[in-house]
């Protein structure tokens, strides 16, 4: 998933100061399950902001919803009836859905409240890691199904380098070394020969290297 | 401010703290009346929103008050409840509202005096502190 | 021969070889890193010229090894892939080459996190394996990496490091093992203090027998302090101080700590000297470099070898 984390207040303050009238938009997919921009985290930002404001003697009236993907153009259509006299619209979805409303409604000023990080997956309750950076050429079949693109500090993929330590990262005693992780797989695969075969300089042009990407299904696409 | 009377809002554990107030009551043991209790099945079951909505209807003060230490009748809420003041209490200073205003209590169901001393000592921390100053923006 | 670089002709003829370090100053003036290097001259085979160590923003060490050699010395120019991309590093390694540069040594480098510019961006376009595969193939095949022809191919002699300290230990010599795959003429090694470990990785080295596929130059590193030593035990990612080392430093008094420090490092030599397949010596005397001569001299390796 697509991991966020809330902007600071005062930031999302100095975005909306000049409206009376806001809508807050939370999105029911990836930031609802990183606790960062769903319905709840909606109704606390909405709360925080209204206090904040009445606190310095202003007052906003912020309008609340929830899509159920602000990345995708069908839901977001849903708020042409609604949106009326709300003078900006203040989203809480990673940075994909904030460009979608920024796409859609073209007078209309759009600001994100979140960070977007990173994709990444639960490690335990309220932690998640990096996992993938997208390279658009998965080479985790390689490497025990572990990516040393997104979890080597270098992103080595020849192997640990030198500031390995007893499973560390040298960057890190909470960082754990990819490579340490990879050669733990291999070897409990039964793949231990797998580490000498060289990979080759990586084609970044996958990777985002050759431009903006784009992924064009033909016997979906109109 | 010489008249100030505080609305201090308490989210009290049926288990434990909505149990002792009871017992507070019919001890006749006094405490303020700016307490206004509300009931939930477990310190646990509140929520970030259910304190910031209490500061944005006009209290001045909100405590959660659970069970003590490993005596959850749900195993942990009381637990939950803490680590959610303190993010809340986070919150609340960056929203500009001092984090003092919120606070953990834990207290056992036979704790009735000791529910009347807590209500006692919040009630006048809050009224030493001053009225929310959302109340005096809005009002 | 694959190229003319000294230090290949030194090992190729069995002498062991010598190298040292000299790391480009945090400044613009070239008169601190040829005062240096004068302590050197004479008295190594080659001398390292650091990329941006420790993800500190020094002179070049395109430009240090430029100045060494205008000293008449031969540079081994330090290549880190964490600062450029692949047309970067080929662009300096024509342009080195054109200057009369002939040696260098493939690294990733080190994290930034460590040096003055944490909030740069990481480059590892490619790592050091795949930088020893890229330099070889210019230097064999005239080739770039992106497959086009070079006119008037680099012919560098190839390094590159390795750990032997670091873990997982059972990959560290399966990585030399990479390292040569790719390419690499020699090595030279992390400062080793726990010579018994050293030599249980040269037992896996000459068991797939890699020391006869490359040179090795065992690196060494004299200790100016008790501190020194307890820095490097704690605080250096992937460093190897043994208690007894850091013991014997604490148990003379202060001021006769940096003689220790020299006395520990010859004698390491001296015991790898008698482990098969050492090709030769690294000697990392960091802001020391006037001590490199004595080290070398008491070794029983001066003076070096002249070739032609």
């Amino acid at each position: 998933m697509i991991t966020a984390e809330r902007k600071p207040l005062e930031e999302i303050i100095e975005y909306i100061k000049p409206y009376k009238r806001i809508l807050l938009l939370g999105c029911n997919e990836c930031v609802t399950v990183c606790a960062a921009g769903g319905r709840k985290e909606v109704g606390l930002l909405a709360s925080g902001l209204q206090l904040a404001m009445l606190k310095s003697g202003s007052s906003i009236e912020i309008r609340e919803h929830t899509l159920e993907r602000q990345c995708d153009p069908e839901y977001v259509e849903e708020l042409v009836p609604m949106i009326g006299s709300e003078e900006a619209i203040l989203s809480m979805a990673c940075g994909c859905g904030v460009q979608q409303l920024a796409t859609r409604f073209k007078d209309k000023p759009v600001f994100p409240a979140l960070n977007t990080k990173f994709m990444g997956g639960s490690l335990s309750q309220g932690v998640w890691d990096e996992r993938c950076k997208g390279c658009g050429d998965c080479l985790l079949g390689l490497t025990g199904g572990i990516c040393p693109i997104a979890k080597c500090a270098k992103q080595l993929m020849n192997g640990p380098c030198g500031g390995s330590t007893d499973g560390k990262c040298e960057i890190s005693d909470d960082v754990e070394c990819a490579w340490q992780l990879i050669w733990n797989r291999l070897k409990a695969l039964g793949q231990e020969d797998r580490f000498l075969d060289i990979m080759p300089a990586k084609d970044w042009r996958s990777g985002g290297g050759g431009g903006p990407r784009k992924i064009i299904r033909e016997d979906l696409a109109e | 401010m010489e008249n100030f009377e505080p609305v201090i809002v308490a989210f009290c554990c049926h288990y434990c703290a909505y149990t002792a107030a009871d017992m507070a009551g019919s001890q006749r043991l006094p405490y303020p009346s700016n307490v206004k209790i509300i009931r939930v099945p477990c310190s646990g079951k509140v929520d970030a929103l259910h304190i910031t909505k209490a500061f944005e209807k006009g209290a001045d003060g909100v405590y959660v008050a659970g069970c003590l230490d490993g005596d959850c009748h749900f195993k942990n809420g009381n637990d939950k409840a803490a680590k959610l003041v303190t993010y809340v209490q986070n919150y609340l200073e960056e929203i500009g509202l001092e984090p003092e205003r919120l606070e953990m209590v834990r207290i056992s169901a036979g704790m009735g005096d000791r529910f009347a001393l807590i209500a006692t000592e919040i009630t006048e921390k809050i009224r030493k502190l001053g009225p929310s100053p959302i109340k005096t923006v809005a009002a | 021969m694959k190229t003319e670089s000294n230090l290949e002709k030194v090992l190729a003829a069995g002498h062991l070889a010598v190298t040292s370090e000299c790391g480009p100053p945090r400044g613009a003036i070239a008169k601190e890193l040829t005062d240096k290097a004068k302590f050197l001259e004479g008295v190594v085979d080659a001398v390292n010229v650091t990329d941006n160590q420790t993800a500190m923003v020094r002179m070049s060490s395109l430009a240090g090894s430029v100045l060494i050699k205008q000293q008449g010395m031969n540079p081994l120019l330090q290549v880190v892939t964490r600062d450029r991309n692949r047309l970067a590093i080929q662009a300096d390694i024509l342009g080195a080459y054109s200057l009369g540069i002939d040696t260098m040594l493939c690294l990733s480098g080190d994290h930034t996190k460590f040096g003055d510019h944490p909030m740069a961006a990481n480059v590892h376009d490619i790592d050091s394996i795949q930088l020893i595969q890229m330099v070889k193939a210019m230097r064999d095949e005239s080739k770039f990496q992106g497959g086009s022809d070079i006119k008037g191919a680099p012919k560098m002699f190839i390094g590159a490091a390795a750990n032997p300290f670091a873990d997982p230990f059972e990959l560290r010599v399966m990585r030399l093992a990479k390292k040569i795959a790719a390419g690499v003429d020699f090595i030279q090694t992390q400062c080793i203090f726990n010579v018994e470990k050293f030599e249980l990785w040269m037992e896996g080295v000459r068991k797939m027998g890699l020391h006869k596929k490359c040179y090795i130059l065992a690196g060494v590193t004299p200790m100016k302090s008790v501190g020194a030593a307890r820095y490097m035990k704690n605080r250096v990612p992937g460093m190897d101080v043994p208690a007894d080392v850091v013991e014997r430093m604490a148990s003379v008094p202060k001021e006769k700590q940096p003689d220790e420090g020299v006395d520990i490092c010859i004698e390491t030599i001296e015991r790898l000297k008698k482990v098969e397949g050492v090709a030769g010596f690294h000697i990392m005397a960091i802001e020391w470099e006037e001590k490199v001569e004595e080290i070398v001299r008491r070794a029983g390796l001066y003076p070096r070898p002249e070739i032609s």
